[in-house]
């Protein structure tokens, strides 16, 4: 039997492979991220109608995604726990302006006009708010206590709400998802939870009353969307069929039908999951959810390796809300949950939303690359 | 924190995350396994369902486009009718290719740019497999010449469809306005699934105020089809439901007899049924046809008709804003008695002109040697300045504001039609907060005298006055009467809704006056009285369209035709139970007794004949 010494150390294999240890860069993930955004283009091709526009366009966003990924994992996490609380507090600044004075688009506020380019500020929420709640919650002892509970919850409903008035509702499930991940992975008790979700469900009515009329159709749609097949239902009747018209082996690449005669609305950005089925199949769809649960698995495998409380409870929310992307958009698509503005992460077309997704991974892998010698 | 709770377990910490992370893991992992099941269910156990829903059989609802409803007026004359006409239509999946196929045919038939734009536009919002159409009303020329090219144009096809078309063309082109293709800016607007597959939307008039009556609503039939997307068999339909058709109040053959009784002037007549409100005439001169809209007007033909001088385009009836002139007095002269500033007896002396103490300015009055000693019967009759202007002094702005403002002037009537108007009726409050001028008491006077910054429309007028001729019971103006359609109707209208109080005698004052106006040989309209056997209550105006300076004598005939004086007219009869109001303003006529008051007469005179005949 050989002995192996250095049986924890990863033996960097070739030139390529010092070259990204240099670079602060985990390799699975990296390999896993470049295959998503391989498969973006793959699925945008067809999805865009053979448009070369739409891939330059991605590719220059994923291009900037990838360098600000390399940034980010090049910061010692220190220095993110050091500023999570201006960030965030930056963010929720940035939100207020937008409600204020932003831009309308397709009739929500969400965009602020930096002159040279527009910023969606939810975006920065997105990632500053898991982080001060990770950073609240680490400075007291594990599991919260009642207080910490509270404080945090304001923290996560604040950026919540506001974001929910642009009103973007995609948005901000994701950023109570990612302040509620905090929480779970910092031990929040059981019978807690099971409270809030009994609770949630009997502020439903409350909740409706609330919601804006486009918000109310989506649901309704959901619920019976054979009710408006010109109107609103339109987008799921259309959806399913092209899911199910693809079977086990799907038509091929470029063999969808449904976008291609313009059924399929939105086909490039929250509906190309619908695109890739019918051209992919089951296989390719299944292919698909195990690269997610591959990336997944490594970022709940970094937060494992990590002992310092702020990086793992940060690290294992930021796997759990890319989770909660990939179920609600593909739950959307294929007609189980309502249709709420949320795109399929990595492979839709468009928006600033892949440079903070690839912000996360980032934050990562600074996380894995900087481990620091244990204090007993 | 204190106690136990200050220290920090490591150990108990890291139990409890690691244990979190495999329960997260866990979930997750179902969550997925749930998505799965889901698919599973659409791809393998659906597939066949679904496969022949998108492949071999694909079902493609289409719209099913309820007619527009027709326009009539209150004696069944047709306004706005669907005629059937030939059109040149695309089915852009049907083609081997779009762009060549619009070139060509853009040459074969010489179609316009603006056309091919507006199809280009049209198309991309349609699925391919829907028939849009390129030309509307095609000419028996267009339909030959195509017709022997035909078998070179694939997915290109002539179809017969319905157009809008008013019969009356310019004459209501205003109350009735148009349909017109839909737009880049309304397709953002419109509400997408009613609209799948109209091509046309009321851009002007009752055609716009009442859009969604006159549309209906759209139907739905899902369709079979093969591959090609050819109809093999209709399975499910939802019928569409037919637009309303609408009655209007408008009366054609008078609305004919006052559009041609303006004749060369620019203008406007509008006559309204004192009983109901409804509106008799809407008449706006000049005035355009409205029926080369449907088919997309010409952009030259356009252009000329938005930069004339004359501009007819303009609805002037429900937009136009003029001073009152003289009109104004009998409201004023009404101000005056009910606030007791004079009494109908009381006489006050015109010598020509009026000044304010310690003021040098002569406010001058239109009779150089002055009326002498004034009642309010001759001030009405006669049309004397000065004792508007001393009477004005004495009741003040604010009581003559609010006065006037409850008959009306400076507020919109609320009439069915969009766009109107607000006019300006000034008082010291508006011009403080919109000029940051202080009032001055000469801006007084010359309000009294419906000049200065009054500006009216011809609407307002005819209702004021309507509103006089009913002693104060406010008449509410409105143009559709009825409604007849499947679904909807028109909810019923209170024909009065307010009522101001005002003093028997003081308004049988000033309707005497009104009716001296016409038949005293005093009266600036006296030459009106040889058409009536009944009497008509009415007031000349002469709006002054540019400032005369102090010792400036206006002459008529050396002034440019486009700065003379507005005529204006209004009047209701018969006086002793009054059943139409009108108000008359034709640009630049001069004097109101001689130009608006005979069109008025026209109007009155054939209303009250053919009412009383039936």
């Amino acid at each position: 039997m050989k002995i192996e010494t250095h049986h924890d150390q990863f033996e960097p294999p070739s030139f390529i492979g010092t070259l990204l240890r240099k670079l602060h860069v985990d390799i699975p993930l990296f390999i896993c991220l470049s295959l998503a955004s391989l498969l973006s283009f793959v699925i945008l091709y067809s999805a865009g109608s053979q448009d070369m526009g739409v891939l330059n366009r991605q590719g220059a966003r994923i291009i900037l995604a990838f360098v600000f990924m390399i940034i980010l994992a090049h910061i010692d996490p220190y220095q993110f726990k050091r500023y999570s609380v201006l960030l965030f507090g930056i963010g929720l600044f940035l939100l207020l302006a937008v409600l204020l004075m932003g831009q309308t688009a397709l009739g929500a506020q969400r965009w602020l006009n930096l002159g040279f380019f527009r910023f969606q500020p939810s975006e920065m929420i997105k990632i500053t708010t898991p982080m001060t709640i990770a950073w609240y919650l680490s400075g007291h002892p594990l599991p919260p206590r009642p207080k910490q509970l509270l404080i945090a919850s304001i923290l996560i409903l604040v950026p919540t709400l506001l974001i929910a008035k642009q009103p973007d509702l995609g948005t901000a499930i994701l950023v109570a998802s990612s302040g509620a991940g905090v929480l779970f992975f910092a031990g929040l008790s059981w019978w807690f939870m099971t409270g809030i979700l009994a609770s949630l469900a009997a502020l439903t009515p409350v909740l409706w009353h609330f919601m804006h009329d486009y918000q109310r159709a989506r649901v309704r749609t959901f619920l019976n969307p054979e009710a408006d097949p010109l109107g609103r239902g339109y987008h799921i009747i259309q959806s399913k069929i092209a899911i199910g018209s693809g079977g086990i082996h799907g038509k091929g690449w470029l063999g969808s039908t449904q976008s291609e005669l313009d059924f399929l609305p939105e086909s490039s950005t929250d509906f190309i999951f619908a695109v890739f089925a019918e051209e992919f199949g089951l296989f390719g769809c299944i292919g698909l959810l195990l690269l997610y649960l591959l990336i997944i698995s490594r970022c709940l495998y970094i937060a494992s390796q990590t002992r310092d409380t702020y990086c793992r409870l940060l690290a294992s929310s930021l796997a759990f809300t890319f989770f909660v992307y990939v179920f609600v958009n593909i739950g959307m698509v294929i007609g189980v949950l309502p249709v709420v503005g949320v795109p399929l992460p990595l492979i839709s077309y468009g928006g600033t939303s892949i440079v903070t997704l690839l912000s996360g991974f980032g934050i990562l892998m600074s996380i894995h690359t900087h481990k620091k010698p244990l204090h007993h | 924190m204190s106690g136990f709770y200050s220290f920090k377990d490591n150990q108990l910490e890291n139990n409890l995350f690691l244990n979190r992370i495999v329960a997260a893991f866990i979930a997750i992992l179902l969550l997925t396994s749930g998505l799965v099941i889901r698919l599973i269910h659409l791809q393998v156990t659906g597939h066949e369902h679904y496969a022949s829903l998108a492949k071999d059989n694909s079902i493609k609802i289409s719209p099913i486009v309820p007619t527009r409803g027709m326009i009539y007026d209150r004696h069944g004359n047709i306004l706005a009718e669907n005629t059937p006409s030939y059109s040149l239509e695309i089915i852009p999946e049907k083609t081997t290719d779009i762009d060549d196929t619009l070139a060509r045919l853009q040459q074969l038939l010489a179609i316009s740019e603006e056309k091919i734009d507006l199809y280009q536009k049209q198309r991309k919002r349609q699925k391919r497999f829907t028939s849009t159409p390129l030309l509307l009303s095609m000419t028996d020329e267009e339909i030959a010449k195509f017709a022997v090219q035909r078998p070179f144009f694939p997915g290109v096809d002539i179809r017969q469809r319905l157009v809008r078309h008013y019969p009356y063309g310019e004459l209501a082109a205003h109350v009735v306005g148009y349909v017109g293709r839909i737009n880049e800016a309304e397709i953002k607007t419109l509400p997408s699934a009613e609209y799948q597959g109209s091509t046309h939307v009321g851009k002007l008039g009752i055609e716009s105020s009442y859009e969604t009556e006159l549309h209906g609503k759209t139907g739905n039939a899902e369709i079979e089809t093969n591959v090609q997307a050819r109809p093999l068999n209709t399975l499910n339909e939802t019928d569409a439901v037919q637009g309303a058709n609408l009655y209007l109040t408008l009366d054609m053959d008078l609305q004919k007899t006052a559009y041609d009784a303006l004749d060369s002037f620019n203008g406007a007549v509008v006559a309204i049924d004192i009983k109901t409100g409804g509106v008799l005439v809407f008449a706006s001169r000049p005035s355009f046809d409205p029926n080369p809209f449907v088919a997309g007007i010409a952009n030259d033909a356009y252009q000329a008709l938005q930069t004339s001088e004359d501009q007819p385009l303009f609805n002037r009836a429900l937009r136009g804003l003029y001073p009152p002139g003289s009109t104004i007095k009998p409201f004023v002269a009404l101000a005056g008695l009910e606030h007791n500033a004079i009494t109908a007896s009381q006489h006050l002396f015109c010598k020509g002109y009026f000044q304010l103490p310690n003021v040098e300015h002569q406010y001058r009055c239109w009779k150089k040697t002055g009326h002498e000693w004034v009642s309010v019967n001759k001030a009405i009759m006669e049309s004397c300045d000065v004792y508007f202007y001393q009477l004005s002094n004495m009741l003040g702005i604010d009581n003559m504001h609010s006065f006037l403002q409850k008959f009306g002037f400076g507020e919109k009537t609320g009439i069915d039609l969009v766009g109107e108007k607000t006019g300006l009726l000034p008082s010291p409050e508006w011009k403080l907060e919109q000029k940051k001028q202080s009032w001055y008491p000469g801006e007084t006077l010359i309000t009294g005298i419906g000049q200065g910054l009054n500006q009216v429309t011809p609407l307002q007028l005819a209702r004021a006055t309507a509103t006089l001729a009913n002693r104060g019971e406010i008449v509410n103006p409105f143009l559709v009467d009825k409604m007849v359609s499947a679904t909807s109707t028109l909810p019923s209208r209170d024909p009065h809704k307010e009522i101001i109080p005002l003093k028997t005698k003081n308004v049988n004052s000033i309707i005497e006056a009104m009716v001296n106006v016409v038949h005293n040989e005093h009266g600036t309209a006296y030459d009106l009285k040889k058409n009536f056997n009944y009497q008509i209550a009415g007031k000349t105006g002469t709006a002054q369209v540019r400032g005369i300076k102090q010792n400036a004598k206006y002459d008529e005939n050396k002034i440019a035709f486009k700065y003379r004086d507005h005529a204006l007219f209004i009047a209701f009869a018969p006086a002793d139970n009054p059943k139409i109001a009108i108000a008359v303003i034709a640009e630049n006529g001069g004097h109101g007794g001689s130009i608006a008051a005979p069109i008025a007469a026209k109007v009155i005179k054939q209303y009250l004949k053919d009412n009383n005949e039936n």
